[in-house]
Order: C-alpha cells, then sequence, then structure tokens
C-alpha cells in the first residue's frame, strides 16, 4: 500500500469485528440460604434419597475393606492356612458382591434423583415465566432468560449428580486413613504424610488452573463467534469480498485459541507427575519401613500388601473432593441467580373470588385511567374511553403517545395506577385472566408464529378441526397461498416461519384470531411495508376480521384509519380528539391537518416524479 | 418476499441435517482423523514413544512391590542371618520404586501433554479449512443448510473429530501396551494364575466398549429431546405476547411438560445403561481377584508360589483396571468422532459449485454495458424453472426498474449478475465478455448489491459501512452515510461512526438497517448498482431523499433498482415486468401506464387508493414537539 500526497491518508490498520467472549466469572462462595431453598426440591424424593446415601455409604466401606481382605488372604496363604484362606475368601466374595449391588444402587438413585430435581427446577422457572409481569418480561433479554433456563440449571445437575459421590469419595478417603492408622500407626503415620503434601500442591495449583481454563475458555468462545458470525453473514462477507481478509483475522484468533487450549492442558498435565512421585514416595515408605518391621517380625506380610493396595487408592478421592469443591461454587453461583428468578414477584394473578366473564357485552371502558410503566412517568393521563359492541375504534398517535399501553391494559398485560379499566362491564381485575383472554383476541403487529405446522399455528389453544381452519384461512384469504406450499396445511413454519413472506405470516396471525373468534379484537397494524398484491389481501382480510365485533385497532394505514367508526387521537397519553372520518375532518384539529399532510406528501411525491399532474389530481 | 432463496425444504438438500453415528462410517472416517494426525509425524511419534516409556515403568512397579515383599519375607523365614544386606536391598528396591514413578509421572505427563498438542493443532488446521471452505461455498449451498447447523459442524462437530486423536488414538495405544505387556508377564510367570487374572477382562471390555457406543448414539437422541425442549421454551419466551392474548398458558405448558418428560425419560434410560455397564466391570473385576487370592493363595499356602508373585498379581491387576475402564471412553471417542467426523467432512468435500475458471482474467470494463442473453435459470439440476430467456441491456448511466409479485424472480434476476448462482441457459456479459470467463473477485468488486436485508456485524457502525473496503478513509464513508441518508442519525448516536450495533450495541430499526446497507454498497463505488427492494423500509419522504442522492452518485453507472412501490422505479429508463421468471412488459412509465396491462393495473392500484400508504407513527410528530419527545 503506497500512500501519495494527493490520496487522502488510508486508514493504517484495517476496520474489523470486535468479536466477543462470554468471560463472566461465575465462582461464587455457599449460600445458606440458597442451599436450604434447594433443599424443598429434595424433599418430595426423601426416602429415594435416604436409600441413595445408604448405598452409597455401603460401597464406600466395602471399598475400603477390599484391600484389607486382600492382605488377610495373603496373610493366612503364608502361614499356610487353608482353610484360613478359603473363610477369608468367601467373606470377600461376600463384599465385592455387596459392593456391586451398593454401588450400582447408590450411583443408579443419585443420578436419577439429580435429573429429576433439576427438571423440576427447570419447571418451576418456566412455569414462573408464564405468571410474572410483561414488564418483566420487557426488560429482560430472552436470550438472558434462555441461559438461566439451561446454563444455571446445568451447573446445578452436574453438582447433584456428583453429590452423593462425594459423600463417598469423604467416607472412604477417612475409611483408608482409619484402617491405616489402626493396622500400623507408625507405617500409617509416615504413609499418610503425603496425603498433605498433595492437598497443600493442590490448592497451590487451584487458582492458576482456573486463570488457565478460563482463558482458554474465553479464546474458545472468541474464535466460535468469530465463525459464527461469518457463516451468518457469508453472503455480505461474499458481496464484499471480505474472504481473504476475514481469514487472516478469524488465523489470529484460533491461533489464540490453539496456545490457550494447549496452556490450558500444560495445566492439567503438570499435576500428574506431582501425583504419581508422592504415590511412589508412599510405596518406598511402606517398601523400607514395612519391609524392616516383616524383617524383624514386627509386621505381618499380608499388611504390607494391604498399605501397598491401598496407597494407590488415596489419590482418587483427593481429586474428586477437590473437584466437586468447584462444582459447589458453581452451582452456588447457579442456585443464587435460579432463586433471583423465582423470587420475581407475580402482580397480576385472578383474585381468589374472580368470575369468569361470560356471555357479558362485548364494551370496553376506561375510566379515568392513569398508567405508566415507572409509576413516576405516567403515560395514560386520566383517559376515559367507551368503546360500544361492535364498533371498530382506530387509535391514531405518534409514538409515545400511549396507543400500546391502552391496549395492553384492555388485556391486563399490567396493572392501571389509577381509574378502572371494564371489558363487558366487569372490571378486568375481577374477572379471571383466563376467560379475559379468551373474550378478547389480539392481534400483534410482529406476527409470531410457532414451530409447528401452518394447521397448528392457526389452531393454536381452541382445538379447531381442520375445517374450521380451511374456513377461516379461506376468509382472510391464506388459503390460496397456503394450499401453493409443498404440503399445504401440513406445511412445516421454518424458524418463526421465515419460509414465508412477512405479509403472508400476517395473514396467518389474522386466521388464528379468526378461529379464536374473540368477541373483542384489538389489533396493532403492521406498519411494514408489504407488497401490493398481498397488502390487498390483507384489506380485505381486516374487513372479514372487524365484522361482527368489537375492535381496537392501532392503525397505520390510511385505509384502515378511514374505515373505523370512530378515530382516537391520542398526545403525549391524552386523547385530543375523536369522531368519525368526516367529522374530523370537518373540524379541522391535529387529523386533519395530519391527514392532508401525509396525503400532500404522498402525492407530491407523484407530481414529482412523473411531472403530470394528471397524476396528483386523480385522489 | 425473499423470493432469492428457495424454501429449504425444497429439493435434495445437499447435507444430511441428523446426527446419526452408522458404524460402516468409521472405517473410512477415523483413518482420516489419524492421517489428519500423523502430519506431525515428530510430535506424534514423541507421544506415543513417551507413551512406551510409561507404560513400561508402570510395569515395573508390580515387579518392584513383589521384590520387595519377596525379600521382607524371605530374610524372616531365613531368621535375619544377613540383616544388612536384607537392609540395603530394601532401600535399593524402595529407590527404584521412586525412580519408576518419577519415570511414570514424567513420561505420562508429556505424552498427555503431546497428544493434545497434536490433536489441538488438527483442531487449529481443521478449523482454518473450514472457515476459508464456507467462505467459498455458494449461495445455493448455504441456502440449503441452515446457518445453525454450520456452526454446530464448525464448533462441536470438529471439536468430536479433533478430540479422537487424544480420547481415542492415544488411550488405545497405552491399553494396547499395558494389557499387552502386563498379560504377557502374567502368563509367563504362571500360566493359570495369569489366566485367572485376565479373565474379567473379555466381559469388563465387553460391557464397556458396548455402554461407550451406546452412550454417545443415545446422547445425540438425548440433545435432539432437549433441543426440542429448549425450543418450545424458547418460542413461549420470545412469544410471551401471543401465549398471554391468547390464555395459552395451559396449553403451553402442556408443550411443555410432554417435551420434557420425554427428555427426562430417556435420561433414565442413558443412567440405566451407564451403571449396568460400570457394575459389570466391577463385578467381573473383583470376582478375577478372588480367584487369584484363592489359586495362588493356596500356591502360597502348599508353597509352590513366593508371596512376591502374588503381589505382583494384585498390583498388575489394579494397574489395568484404569486402562480398561478407559475402553468405554475410547468406544465412545470414536462413535463420536465417526459422527462428527462424517459432518464434517461432508461440508469440506463440497466442490464450490461458483468458481473462477481456469484461466480467468480480471475483468477490464471498457463501456460498462450490462447485457443478459436469453437467461434461464432454475436452482439445482431438475429444479423448478425460476427464471426463462430473459433478454435486456444497461448501459453506464442508465436504470432499469424491475417490478413483479413475490416469487416472479426479481431477486434471483439480481443475484446471477455478481455470480451468487450461475445461469443455467444463455449467458451475461459485461461488454460482450460472458461474466463467467472473469475473476470472481474482479467481478464482484464491479458489481455492487444492496440487499433488502442487511446482515450487521457484531461490530462499530463505521466498520460496517465500509466492510467491502475496510481501508476506506473518513470521508468515503461519511459520504456515503450521508447519500444514504443515515449520516445525521449516527452523528447523533454517544460514539458517532465508532458506536457499536447489534446485540451488545444499540439497535437499529428496519429503515435504519437498509440504510446502512445502503451505505455499504455506495462505499466500493461499482460499476453497476443493484438495489434489490432495498428502500421497502424506509418511508416516502426519506426515500426520495436517498434517491436523489443517489442518482447523483451512480450518474455514470449502470443502475438496477427491484422494488414493490412504484414510486421508487418509474423514473427508470425502462422498466421491465416480470411474472412466473418471464419479462411480460417492457417500456418506461408511460409507455406502460398508456400499454393498460399489469403494470397499469398496479399503478392504478398504488396511486387510486392509497391503502398502503403508511403513516410512520414519527410523522404524525408534530414539529413543534419533535425536539421533546
Amino acid at each position: 500500500m503506497t500512500e501519495t500526497v494527493n490520496e487522502p491518508a488510508r486508514r493504517k490498520t484495517p476496520r474489523a469485528s470486535l468479536g466477543s467472549s462470554e468471560g463472566d466469572d461465575i465462582f461464587g462462595t455457599f449460600d445458606v440460604g440458597v442451599a436450604r431453598r434447594f433443599l424443598g426440591y429434595l424433599a418430595p424424593h426423601k426416602r429415594a434419597i435416604f436409600t441413595a446415601q445408604t448405598a452409597v455409604l455401603i460401597s464406600a466401606a466395602c471399598q475400603v475393606a477390599i484391600p484389607r481382605l486382600t492382605g488377610a488372604a495373603v496373610n493366612r496363604a503364608v502361614g499356610h492356612d487353608a482353610s484360613g484362606l478359603d473363610r477369608t475368601l468367601m467373606i470377600f466374595a461376600g463384599v465385592a458382591a455387596a459392593y456391586a449391588v451398593a454401588f450400582f444402587v447408590g450411583e443408579w438413585l443419585s443420578s436419577r434423583l439429580a435429573q429429576r430435581v433439576i427438571f423440576d427446577v427447570r419447571r418451576s422457572m418456566f412455569a414462573h415465566f408464564q405468571d410474572v409481569s410483561l414488564s418483566f418480561m420487557d426488560k429482560t433479554h430472552v436470550g438472558r432468560i434462555m441461559s438461566r433456563l439451561q446454563g444455571d440449571v446445568n451447573a446445578l445437575q452436574e453438582f447433584l449428580e456428583n453429590m452423593n459421590g462425594a459423600l463417598g469419595d469423604m467416607v472412604t478417603l477417612v475409611g483408608i486413613t482409619v484402617v491405616l492408622l489402626i493396622t500400623d500407626l507408625k507405617l500409617g503415620l509416615l504413609t499418610l504424610t503425603v496425603l498433605p503434601a498433595l492437598i497443600a500442591i493442590r490448592a497451590v495449583w487451584l487458582p492458576y488452573s482456573k486463570t488457565s481454563f478460563r482463558v482458554a475458555r474465553d479464546a474458545s468462545s472468541t474464535a466460535n463467534s468469530a465463525l459464527a458470525e461469518n457463516i451468518n453473514g457469508v453472503r455480505t462477507v461474499q458481496e464484499s469480498r471480505r474472504e481473504a481478509m476475514n481469514f487472516e483475522l478469524y488465523k489470529d484468533k484460533a491461533f489464540e485459541n490453539f496456545k490457550a487450549q494447549n496452556g490450558a492442558s500444560w495445566m492439567t498435565q503438570i499435576m500428574v507427575p506431582t501425583v504419581d512421585v508422592l504415590t511412589g514416595f508412599a510405596m518406598a515408605v511402606v517398601v523400607v519401613v514395612g519391609g524392616e518391621a516383616v524383617l524383624g517380625g514386627k509386621l505381618e506380610v499380608g499388611v504390607m500388601v494391604t498399605f501397598i493396595l491401598y496407597v494407590n487408592r488415596f489419590f482418587e478421592p483427593v481429586r474428586m473432593l477437590s473437584m466437586q469443591y468447584t462444582i459447589m461454587q458453581r452451582a452456588m453461583a447457579a442456585g443464587h441467580r435460579i432463586f433471583e428468578v423465582l423470587d420475581v414477584p407475580v402482580t397480576i394473578t385472578d383474585k381468589p373470588d374472580a368470575i369468569p366473564l361470560k356471555d357479558a357485552a362485548a364494551t370496553v371502558e376506561f375510566k379515568n385511567v392513569t398508567f405508566g410503566y415507572d409509576p413516576k412517568r405516567p403515560i395514560l393521563h386520566d383517559i376515559s374511553l367507551t368503546v360500544r359492541p361492535k364498533e371498530v375504534v382506530a387509535l391514531v398517535g405518534p409514538t409515545g403517545s400511549g396507543k400500546t399501553s391502552i391496549i395492553a391494559l384492555t388485556h391486563r398485560f399490567y396493572e392501571v395506577d389509577q381509574g378502572q379499566v371494564l371489558v363487558g362491564g366487569h372490571d378486568v381485575r375481577d374477572v379471571t385472566l383466563d376467560s379475559l383472554g379468551k373474550t378478547i383476541g389480539m392481534v400483534l403487529q410482529e406476527p409470531f408464529l410457532f414451530t409447528g405446522t401452518i394447521e397448528e399455528n392457526i389452531r393454536y389453544n381452541t382445538g379447531a378441526s381442520l375445517e374450521r381452519i380451511i374456513e377461516a384461512a379461506k376468509s382472510v384469504s391464506a388459503h390460496d397461498f397456503i394450499m401453493r406450499l409443498p404440503e399445504g396445511y401440513d406445511t412445516p413454519l421454518g424458524q418463526r416461519g421465515r419460509n414465508l413472506s412477512m405479509g403472508q405470516r400476517q395473514l396467518i396471525s389474522f386466521a388464528r384470531a379468526l378461529v379464536a373468534d374473540p368477541q373483542i379484537l384489538i389489533l396493532d397494524e403492521a406498519t411494514a411495508n408489504i407488497d401490493s398484491f398481498t397488502e390487498q389481501a390483507i384489506q380485505k382480510a381486516l374487513k372479514v376480521l372487524f365484522a361482527g365485533r368489537t375492535c381496537m385497532v392501532i392503525a397505520h394505514r390510511l385505509a384502515t384509519i378511514r374505515d373505523a367508526d370512530r378515530i382516537v387521537v391520542l398526545q403525549q397519553g391524552r386523547i385530543l380528539e375523536q369522531g368519525s372520518h368526516d367529522e374530523l375532518m370537518a373540524t379541522g384539529g391535529l387529523y386533519s391537518h395530519l391527514y392532508t399532510s401525509a396525503h400532500a406528501s404522498f402525492d407530491d411525491q407523484v407530481v414529482a416524479v412523473t411531472g403530470d399532474a394528471e397524476f396528483a389530481t386523480r385522489t | 418476499m425473499s423470493d432469492s432463496r428457495p424454501p429449504g425444504r425444497d429439493g435434495a438438500a445437499a447435507v444430511s441435517i441428523e446426527a446419526k453415528v452408522d458404524p460402516r462410517l468409521a472405517p473410512k472416517v477415523l483413518p482420516r482423523i489419524v492421517r489428519l494426525a500423523m502430519n506431525y509425524p515428530w510430535l506424534l511419534s514423541l507421544a506415543m514413544l513417551t507413551s512406551l516409556g510409561s507404560a513400561l515403568a508402570s510395569l515395573a512397579l508390580p515387579r518392584l512391590l513383589g521384590h520387595a515383599v519377596d525379600q521382607a519375607h524371605h530374610l524372616l523365614v531365613q531368621g535375619g542371618a544377613q540383616a544388612g544386606a536384607a537392609r540395603k536391598a530394601l532401600w535399593f528396591t524402595a529407590g527404584l520404586v521412586i525412580a519408576a514413578t518419577i519415570v511414570r509421572g514424567v513420561m505420562t505427563m508429556l505424552s498427555g501433554y503431546l497428544g493434545e498438542y497434536v490433536s489441538q493443532r488438527v483442531g487449529y488446521d481443521l478449523r482454518l479449512q473450514f472457515f476459508q471452505h464456507l467462505q467459498k461455498l455458494s449461495f445455493g449451498f448455504h441456502d440449503k443448510i441452515h446457518s445453525g447447523d454450520l456452526i454446530t459442524r464448525g464448533m462441536l462437530d470438529l471439536e468430536g473429530a479433533r478430540v479422537f486423536i487424544q480420547g481415542g488414538l492415544m488411550p488405545v495405544l497405552t491399553l494396547v501396551l499395558l494389557l499387552g505387556f502386563a498379560a504377557y508377564e502374567m502368563l509367563r510367570i504362571d500360566l493359570t494364575l495369569g489366566l485367572i487374572g485376565l479373565a474379567f477382562v473379555p466381559f469388563a471390555a465387553g460391557a464397556l466398549a458396548r455402554m461407550g457406543f451406546l452412550l454417545r448414539v443415545t446422547w445425540l437422541r438425548f440433545q435432539e429431546l432437549m433441543a426440542a425442549l429448549t425450543l418450545t421454551m424458547e418460542e413461549n419466551l420470545q412469544g410471551i405476547r401471543v401465549v398471554r392474548a391468547f390464555a395459552g398458558k395451559v396449553f403451553e405448558m402442556t408443550k411443555f411438560d410432554e417435551a420434557s418428560m420425554r427428555a427426562l425419560a430417556y435420561s433414565y434410560d442413558r443412567i440405566t445403561l451407564r451403571f449396568r455397564a460400570v457394575s459389570v466391570m466391577q463385578v467381573t473385576f473383583n470376582a478375577s481377584m478372588a480367584g487369584v487370592l484363592w489359586f495362588g493363595g493356596h500356591k502360597v499356602a502348599a508353597g509352590t508360589m513366593s508371596v512376591g508373585t502374588l503381589t505382583a498379581y494384585l498390583t498388575y491387576m489394579t494397574l489395568l483396571q484404569s486402562p480398561i475402564r478407559q475402553i468405554a471412553m475410547i468406544f465412545n471417542s470414536a462413535a463420536r468422532a465417526t459422527s462428527s467426523g462424517a459432518r464434517l467432512f461432508e461440508v469440506l468435500d463440497l466442490e464450490p459449485e461458483i468458481a473462477d475458471r481456469p484461466g480467468a482474467q480480471p475483468l477490464k470494463p471498457t463501456k460498462g454495458v450490462l447485457r443478459f442473453e436469453h437467461v434461464d435459470f432454475a436452482y439445482g439440476p431438475g429444479g423448478k424453472t425460476v427464471l426463462t430467456d430473459l433478454e435486456f441491456e444497461v448501459g453506464p448511466g442508465q436504470t432499469l426498474g424491475v417490478v413483479g409479485p413475490p416469487g416472479s424472480g426479481k431477486s434471483t434476476l439480481a443475484n446471477l449478475i455478481p455470480r451468487f448462482y450461475d445461469v443455467t441457459g444463455g449467458r451475461i456479459s459485461i461488454d460482450g465478455v460472458d461474466i463467467r470467463d472473469v475473476t470472481l473477485a474482479s467481478l464482484r468488486e464491479y458489481v455492487g448489491l444492496v440487499q433488502q436485508e442487511a446482515f450487521l456485524f457484531d461490530s462499530s457502525i463505521g466498520h460496517n459501512v465500509a466492510y467491502a473496503d475496510p481501508w476506506a478513509e473518513e470521508e468515503r464513508i461519511v459520504g456515503a452515510a450521508k447519500v444514504a441518508q443515515i449520516h445525521d442519525h449516527i452523528a447523533g448516536l454517544p460514539e458517532t461512526y465508532e458506536t457499536r450495533v447489534g446485540e451488545r450495541g444499540v439497535a437499529l430499526s428496519g429503515g435504519q438497517r437498509q440504510r446502512m446497507s445502503i451505505a455499504r454498497g455506495v462505499v466500493p463505488g461499482p460499476g453497476v448498482m443493484i438495489f434489490d427492494d432495498s428502500t421497502a423500509a424506509i418511508d416516502a419522504v426519506t426515500e426520495r431523499r436517498v434517491r436523489d442522492a443517489l442518482s447523483e452518485a451512480t450518474r455514470t453507472k449502470a443502475t438496477i433498482i427491484i422494488a414493490h412501490r412504484l414510486s421508487s422505479l418509474m423514473h427508470a429508463d425502462q422498466i421491465l415486468v416480470l411474472d412466473e421468471g418471464r419479462i411480460v412488459e417492457r417500456g418506461t412509465h408511460a409507455e406502460l401506464v398508456a400499454a393498460g396491462g399489469t403494470y397499469a393495473d398496479l399503478y392504478e392500484l398504488q396511486t387510486r387508493s392509497d391503502a398502503e400508504a403508511v403513516i410512520d407513527d414519527d410523522v404524525l410528530v408534530p414539529a413543534s414537539e419533535e425536539a421533546g419527545a
């Protein structure tokens, strides 16, 4: 790259993606509160837990006994006691069998319990999300909720699965120590000196290894997110011919990852010779000290064999226990976050004496309603509004004028601060949420479709027959395009229905609302510009939807606004004016002003582009 | 409507989606992974040598310990006549034990580290290869395979293949060495005792191998069940308003419980599978141990075997326990590597459909006339014909408008020009040169395509605008942003052009994203500019400003505008009306309106009824309040 004086200065470094890593440190400490609440989830399984723990204890005891019995058998052999040898071996066989059974029962039960409890925790979190207020859901990113439902729950699972194992390890360790000391105090003490050494070394090693593992984890997530981004944006990459440069940038990240992974592997491997040398030391002690004792007739040969067999079993429990400690710290942090979620209060629930809303008149009434997501900053001020049965009311107003809040309050997504919202003459707080949901249907601005077939999406939770579904699809002009799809109504929808156009998704959501057949319909009209062909279908479908229903529409399209029985113009949380299109045009208020100016800009454009006055006069 | 991409289920997918373990693939996939490791012959040999060293040191231990027991025992029997010599011998043996463990520790460490090093290195190589290959595979490939699936292949499957070197290949080596040497020793000293001691191996190995394999297979199924559960939860949370609006809580909880219970029941089965095999291993091991003690013990009692030999047998068996246990891991790793490797190599082995021809020259445009000559196009062989016999020409300074119903092939037409797909009949030329005869890089530099949906990278706004030319000077970026009418918005952001966009930065509206996309297209200054419905989400007033600025910027270029809104393209020199992939009408706006065909109907519809007039909420903000809002 050569720079000349005339050329503007080129950047020295290319702009590059920032990449990212999820490097949050998650090590917490033991929290009695978390642990206690957690026991609540274990309570229903008391008997299974008791059985599992007993089994784990038995298997640990057996594990300690087996080397001891081996040593005893050797002693009998050395003492030429053939029948004693047989007796010892009978016991050995019994213990081994008991061990196998106890081990299986203990581990099998604890693993199942861990899974069960985890599924229970996940379920109670998920159920809680169905009840918490939408203001909480608005504030919280779905990705973050999901990471709690998955990451945190999984951290807990790891801990639970290993909990009983840890108990067994602890018992084994204590058991071995006791047996060694009882068998021969001096030899036992000398052999056991390696244990504190091992624990000390691990204590020094642990913080270093943690850092190194975290670095490796971060490097890997950075490299992976760069790969994911390049895959998601591959069309843009090819359009912009960024292949070579992106490869170079990725290469650096991949190499960083390579180095970090090797660092972590080194950290793991460094413990191997440490443990080995300590084992060797313990064995050497047994050989020299034990050998001398045997030599002096103070120790039986079998005991020496027992010691040699025990030395090989020290280290595994120590390693497992220190691992479990780390897992516990992680689980505590996770548990903390899980309970944080479960503690989010449920503000909107059925009153104890709530009545189902049935056969009430399809009216909506706002009585002096004041409301704000933050009560200190109200969005709606003293709104009073009555929607009569089968009336179509269009809500119009700039962003932040309170249109969305009005429809959200009608469905009791939020609680009013002052005043009352009445549906069918009942305060929405006095009726059951379920019956309110069945009375009021809602079509959102962004149609949301679930994974499943088109048929399932239109049916949703109504249990409607296929005929009813087809009928609904026909009346909103969705039937034709559905039939053109490869599998008709059985066509599965891809991610959020991405295999359909925006307009088509909209029509499906109309059909869904039609099948639910609510008395009152709330609709937030899409702002997106939809191709003319689908647009026509949508306009027709809207008429079908509105027919015979009480409707509140946040309207964006002039056609929809004009066709409404009444237009309510909102501004800064207050109703500015209301009336039919003609009435409002006649009064010459804000609406008429906006209507003409919006129209004018549309027409201006036609004139400007074509220079043909004929078109301008056609409206 | 993105009619540029066929629905994912259309036609035969190039790549399978399911992750299944097919053992028949193992003889093909596993050797390929091993060959990748053999790219590092010295490191791999060193890893194997150290593994051998560690096995030998391990095997010395039982003999040494047996020896020590014998030394002590014999001297006891002989009545301590040579106590001094005996003590010396014990110290000597102890020294050997420590030496052996040091050698074993260091060798194990080195072999572990080197094995992992080679494995990580292979992972690194595969990563680069995969990344590069995906960049070369054409749109036709990326249409057929879900991006999430590709990411899984590049992350989890790549890891699964790589890990085989350290988790499958090296442990096999250790297992064979240890088992081989130990079995040789055990059988050599006493054939019967050796057979009893080794009796547990086939049972344990069989049970563990089966478990390792089955755990992997069922793991994949379990993951599918968990993914279904995740999807249920995620959709519920994302669509929470729909759920609430339809009072769908009970319905949703039922859905959740079904998915959840299915996964739980399956995980119970896996737990049983696992512990059953581990129990078989323990029972058979302890039975062998008891057998050795019984048979060997009676021999010792009868005086036909030394107690040290018996000890050596017991220690050999203890030594074999952990490598035998690893059989489960080896089989698990092999099964994982087979399915993962197959999925990874499947992608790596695909030839890019669109690549430079041998001898392709860089494009050297003279005038810059773009021509479609009897162009036909279908997605994939035997696929549905999307475009038929297209014939048109756009010269420098000219604008071509394309209009048509969804699915008429408009976006496909746009994607053919930068060769994101290749024509299946006829040809596209620039100044008479077939675009397939020039290099892809030069063609794509010359053709700028602005898509309907802008993909924004997790990076600064400046980087996103300058994506095609990351070295571009500031002025050009600002200039492009001004053309796209997005500069004022950017200038108002906290860090202007350095502001981060995307999930971790500021969110942009649909219209702003489209304007970003236009700015991005303007930066490199291509010779042909194509706008594929790239103003659909921009309000009419802003669009007009964009168009005015653009016509200034593209004065000398060939421009193609695809749009639904006729006002976006009615000023074009020529307008094509597409229907089902054919040109059904062509002419200027005035000619087409006069002709009274589809175009005229559409125009009638859009002007007469203002049904489509969308009042952007912001338009409704009275000027006086805009500042305060």
